[in-house]
């Protein structure tokens, strides 16, 4: 048939088009109108395959992430999830068979990793969470799949390697000990979470067997994680934040800051106290910050621009997202709406109703130590198939700005200063530079009741980190920690 | 061997497609540059129906392998026999048939016989043995157009018979408190807003193409805008849409006024608010539109499930029977493009896409040829209905815009969708080979004609 026409058509073209041109005037006499009809549709389908390929191009895995899509429990029945690892490859998370096949999803480090790495089976979270379109995907080879499938069993899911290290982790938790509180480390450069403990803590291997218990019991709060969900008042930490807004209002002239302290500064109705009632003295800027003087910072916060110390907090992220991709609460912190200066000053010395999480106070203090730059933290490194071969590799990525590189460094050289010289003298001595702020929050009005905290780094390459742990039964503990990608370093910190 | 294959199959299928609209294209311009479609070589169309054939093998492959239920090699065998019998008879029978319009039809049918096949097997046997009877029926349209010569005089019959169709179902559905757009009649299920397109571009043609003065425009858009009210009281929005769409681009191209684009989308834009205000059915579309998420449970279900399988499909698809696309609620009607996006993959479905819209440009471009004013308005019209509706239901699903629940025509399960679609393309195939027989009259020294009479061809205009 096709052959016919070959034959045929060739026939008549010529004549047809002299033809047609004779009548083409008459005739065709709307073909703008089509022709606009035709781009007119041509750019609503233009913008439809765009529309479908931005949406196909940057949504499959919150898609598949999304507990509402069955088709997770589609790839589950056809890959075994993956192993996850710490950065040194020790596993963290792994699915384990027993003699019936029947999968189980073993933590060999239990409790250790229990808020950073998460679970799977009540729900997701922690690593968990974040990997799981990684964790149930493969990418194993094709010959691999045919075996596989010849065999009746699953594929190998692809492995997720974390920045986490085993050490590191393992020191943050035996600081916390059997207190309630958190700590994070990161990498100044890259972002990269190193440690992440919130206590207390469970086991994941036993979440379906205490799962109802814990749910069960309204006080509980063991599956919080402290370091990205707990909201908690800053205290003197908070004081970088003041500090930063000082020098901003007073560029040349911050240096000749001086104030005479009293043990207590007070205003209107309102009375600030030094922590213990101390007198500090006559004090300059970088000596009321190293000393965490209360009351010369009441002092700084009442004279302090309101609407300009706004703007510096939303630039250090308070009231605003944080630039992560797991869950986290957002820090809160209010000096311009109907705050009375007793207020005020509660705020300036991060009292008050000022609430932040250890994680965002982790990133104010790594944008300090990376001349103000922002890396967003990250925990998962890179995706590899079960031959080893990369699937994808997580790279670090600058939020921004938080502050100029000057105005880092001013907050660097006071906060060395608080180590060698202020409240965080403990530290000093060590064989690298620390740097931290040391912070104290009542959060009731027993005074007895307060967190700790303590954020810092150590050198330029070194992470920050921060504790928060309750007073109790007026045993008073405090410590220190600073963070440092190096095991060494972060040892002789405690 | 059997993960192979599928896995193989996956950028395959894709890949072939990609080829097929390419050739679809590469005919579409070559029609437009040589402004007379008939010298087209014939040898892409043997690609095309090649390529049509072996993907269907892959396809049904796939899902034989994958199910390992012999039943889907049954039903190959009798999608390749309706196939080859339109690919093969129509040309045959119709020796000026257009061929790319011929091809794509196919092309979207065997698609879609396939897809439903793995959403309902039982579903896919409904649509086969409808799909059968509407070639049955289509066929005889091409020669009926040559006999009839009255179409043109039946103007306010056309407006009438659609308004009482469509009135009738808005009753109905009104006694038994349905929301129904159909109904039921010895176990055969009609939506007749599907029927009503057909009479409603004859309608438009009819009316406008001797006459476009303001005071035929005002006349046309009376009888226009009932069925426009009465399918938005009947809670059919798409269609609702699509008429008036269909009707405002009619009015455009037959009287050439660029005002009445511009009247259309104000009034549209002012119905549309009005609507918003008045019915609370379009108002949860639009906000369920906006934010399904928050409303994930219930309004949203479907839309986000829908997305769910476009996004976990991504560009190659999860391969046959290895998504979930029951997950979306009437997956076989309005979601039929996500649930090929799931499975066949993105790449497969912007293909899709594509062919649809080389069919609308290849209309428009027989359009622009035809000299008679009132085919011409007809060919128009049914290809703007057409696209329309695939821009409404492929928009709506990907939320790009509100949901209106319309079908894909070809691809969806739906009898009443399929047989119009079908009737229009063949109603496009006889305007077209009637465009042809007048263009070549003076050779008309062939012997052998087809049944549309070698010499029926008493020029209307």
């Amino acid at each position: 048939m096709p052959e016919k026409e070959k034959k045929r058509r060739p026939a008549a073209p010529g004549k047809k088009t002299s033809h047609k041109k004779s009548r083409s005037a008459r005739y065709s006499a709307n073909r703008p109108e089509i022709i606009v009809t035709c781009c007119f549709f041509g750019l609503l389908f233009a913008a439809l395959i765009g529309y479908l390929s931005y949406f196909t191009a940057t949504s499959e895995e919150e898609m598949i992430n999304n507990s509402y899509n069955s088709r997770q429990e589609i790839l589950l029945s056809r890959n075994y999830r993956g192993t996850i690892y710490s950065r040194d490859g020790d596993v963290l998370a792994e699915t384990r068979l027993d003699a019936d096949q029947e999968e189980s999803r073993a933590y060999p480090y239990g409790k250790l990793f229990a808020h950073a790495v998460g679970y799977s089976t009540k729900g997701r979270t922690g690593i968990e969470a974040l990997a799981n379109y990684y964790l149930i995907n493969t990418n194993t080879s094709l010959s691999n799949k045919a075996a596989n499938d010849i065999a009746g069993i699953k594929n190998p899911g692809d492995s997720v390697y974390t920045a986490l290290d085993v050490e590191l982790q393992q020191v943050a938790d035996d600081q916390l000990n059997i207190y309630k509180g958190a700590i994070v480390v990161t990498e100044v450069s890259t972002g990269k979470i190193l440690a992440m403990v919130s206590h207390p803590g469970f086991d994941p291997n036993e979440i379906g067997a205490i799962w109802d218990s814990i749910v069960e019991d309204e006080d509980s709060s063991v599956l919080l994680n402290r370091v990205t969900q707990g909201q908690y008042p800053p205290g003197s930490t908070f004081k970088i934040v003041t500090a930063l807004e000082y020098i901003r209002e007073n560029p040349d002239t911050y240096n000749d800051y001086s104030y005479q302290c009293n043990g207590y500064f007070s205003s209107g109705t309102g009375r600030i106290n030094c922590y213990h009632g101390t007198n500090h003295g006559q004090v300059g800027f970088e000596s009321s910050f190293a000393k965490s003087c209360n009351s010369s910072f009441a002092n700084i916060g009442v004279n302090l621009e309101q609407q300009s110390f706004e703007e510096t907090l939303e630039e250090l992220l308070f009231n605003r997202p944080l630039p992560v991709d797991f869950p986290y609460s957002e820090s809160k912190a209010n000096v311009v709406d109907r705050v009375s200066m007793n207020e005020l000053m509660q705020t300036s010395i991060g009292q008050g109703r000022t609430q932040i999480s250890p994680l965002h106070l982790n990133m104010i203090t790594s944008a300090i130590a990376n001349g103000g730059i922002l890396m967003k933290p990250y925990a998962v490194d890179r995706v590899e198939n079960d031959e080893g071969r990369i699937v994808k590799a997580f790279e670090p990525s600058a939020y921004g700005s938080l502050m100029t590189g000057e105005e880092a460094g001013i907050l660097k050289g006071l906060m060395e200063s608080v180590v060698e010289e202020g409240t965080g003298r403990k530290l000093s001595g060590l064989s690298h530079t620390a740097a931290g702020k040391t912070g104290s929050a009542e959060y009731n009005d027993d005074k007895e009741d307060s967190h700790a905290w303590f954020t810092g780094f150590v050198r330029a390459c070194a992470g920050p980190g921060n504790l928060r742990h309750d007073h109790r039964g007026g045993s008073r503990q405090r410590r220190g920690l600073c963070g440092s990608h190096r095991q060494a370093d972060l040892r002789c910190l405690f | 061997m059997r993960e192979y294959i599928t896995e193989l199959s996956r950028y395959i299928i894709p890949a072939l497609m990609a080829v097929y609209t390419l050739c679809s294209f590469a005919c579409l311009a070559q029609g437009v540059a040589q402004k007379q479609g008939s010298s087209r070589s014939t040898g892409i169309y043997t690609v095309q129906n090649i390529i049509m054939f072996f993907l269907q093998l892959l396809m049904f492959t796939d899902l034989a392998l994958v199910s390992g239920d012999m039943e889907y090699v049954f039903f190959y065998v009798f999608v390749q026999v309706f196939l080859l019998a339109a690919v093969a008879m129509v040309p045959v029978i119709y020796e000026k048939a257009n061929r790319l319009l011929l091809n794509n039809m196919c092309m979207l049918m065997g698609t879609g016989l396939c897809v439903i096949s793995r959403v309902s097997f039982n579903q896919a046997v409904r649509q086969y043995i409808i799909v059968l009877m509407s070639l049955a029926v289509s066929l005889f349209i091409p020669w009926i157009l040559s006999q009839i010569h009255f179409l043109k005089k039946l103007t306010w019959l056309y407006g009438i018979a659609g308004i009482v169709m469509l009135g009738m179902v808005l009753l109905y559905s009104e006694v038994t408190y349905g929301a129904e757009i159909s109904f039921t009649i010895g176990g055969l299920t009609f939506q007749p807003s599907e029927f009503v397109k057909i009479v409603f571009v004859f309608f438009l043609a009819a009316a406008l193409w001797e006459d476009a003065s303001i005071v035929r425009v005002g006349m046309t858009a009376v009888i226009a805008g009932a069925h426009v009210v009465i399918l938005v009281m009947s809670k059919d929005l798409g269609s609702a849409l699509i008429f008036f769409v269909g009707y405002v681009f009619v009015v455009f191209a037959a009287t050439r006024n660029y005002l009445y684009l511009l009247a259309g989308a104000v009034g549209g834009s002012g119905a549309a608010w009005g609507a918003l205000k008045l019915f609370g059915h379009v108002r949860d579309r639009v906000l369920t539109w906006r934010d399904p998420w928050s409303y994930i449970d219930k309004e949203g279900y479907s839309i986000t499930q829908s997305l769910f399988a476009i996004g976990s499909g991504n560009w190659f698809g999860m391969g046959l029977l290895k998504g979930n696309p029951t997950a979306i609620p009437f997956v076989e009607k309005d979601f039929i493009f996500s649930s090929v996006c799931e499975e066949l993959g993105v790449a497969f479905g912007i293909c899709i896409i594509l062919l649809s819209v080389a069919c609308f440009l290849e209309m428009m471009r027989m359009s622009a040829l035809i000299r008679d004013r009132f085919y011409q308005l007809v060919v128009y019209g049914i290809g703007i209905m057409y696209i329309f509706q695939i821009f409404l239901t492929i928009g709506g699903g990907i939320k790009l815009i509100p949901l209106t629940g319309v079908t894909l025509p070809f691809i969806s399960y739906g009898g009443s969708s399929v047989m119009t679609t079908m009737i229009m393309f063949f109603l496009i195939q006889g305007i077209y080979i009637r465009l042809q027989q007048e263009g070549g009259r003076h050779n008309a020294r062939k012997g052998k004609e087809t049944p549309s009479g070698s010499a029926r061809e008493k020029d209307q205009s």
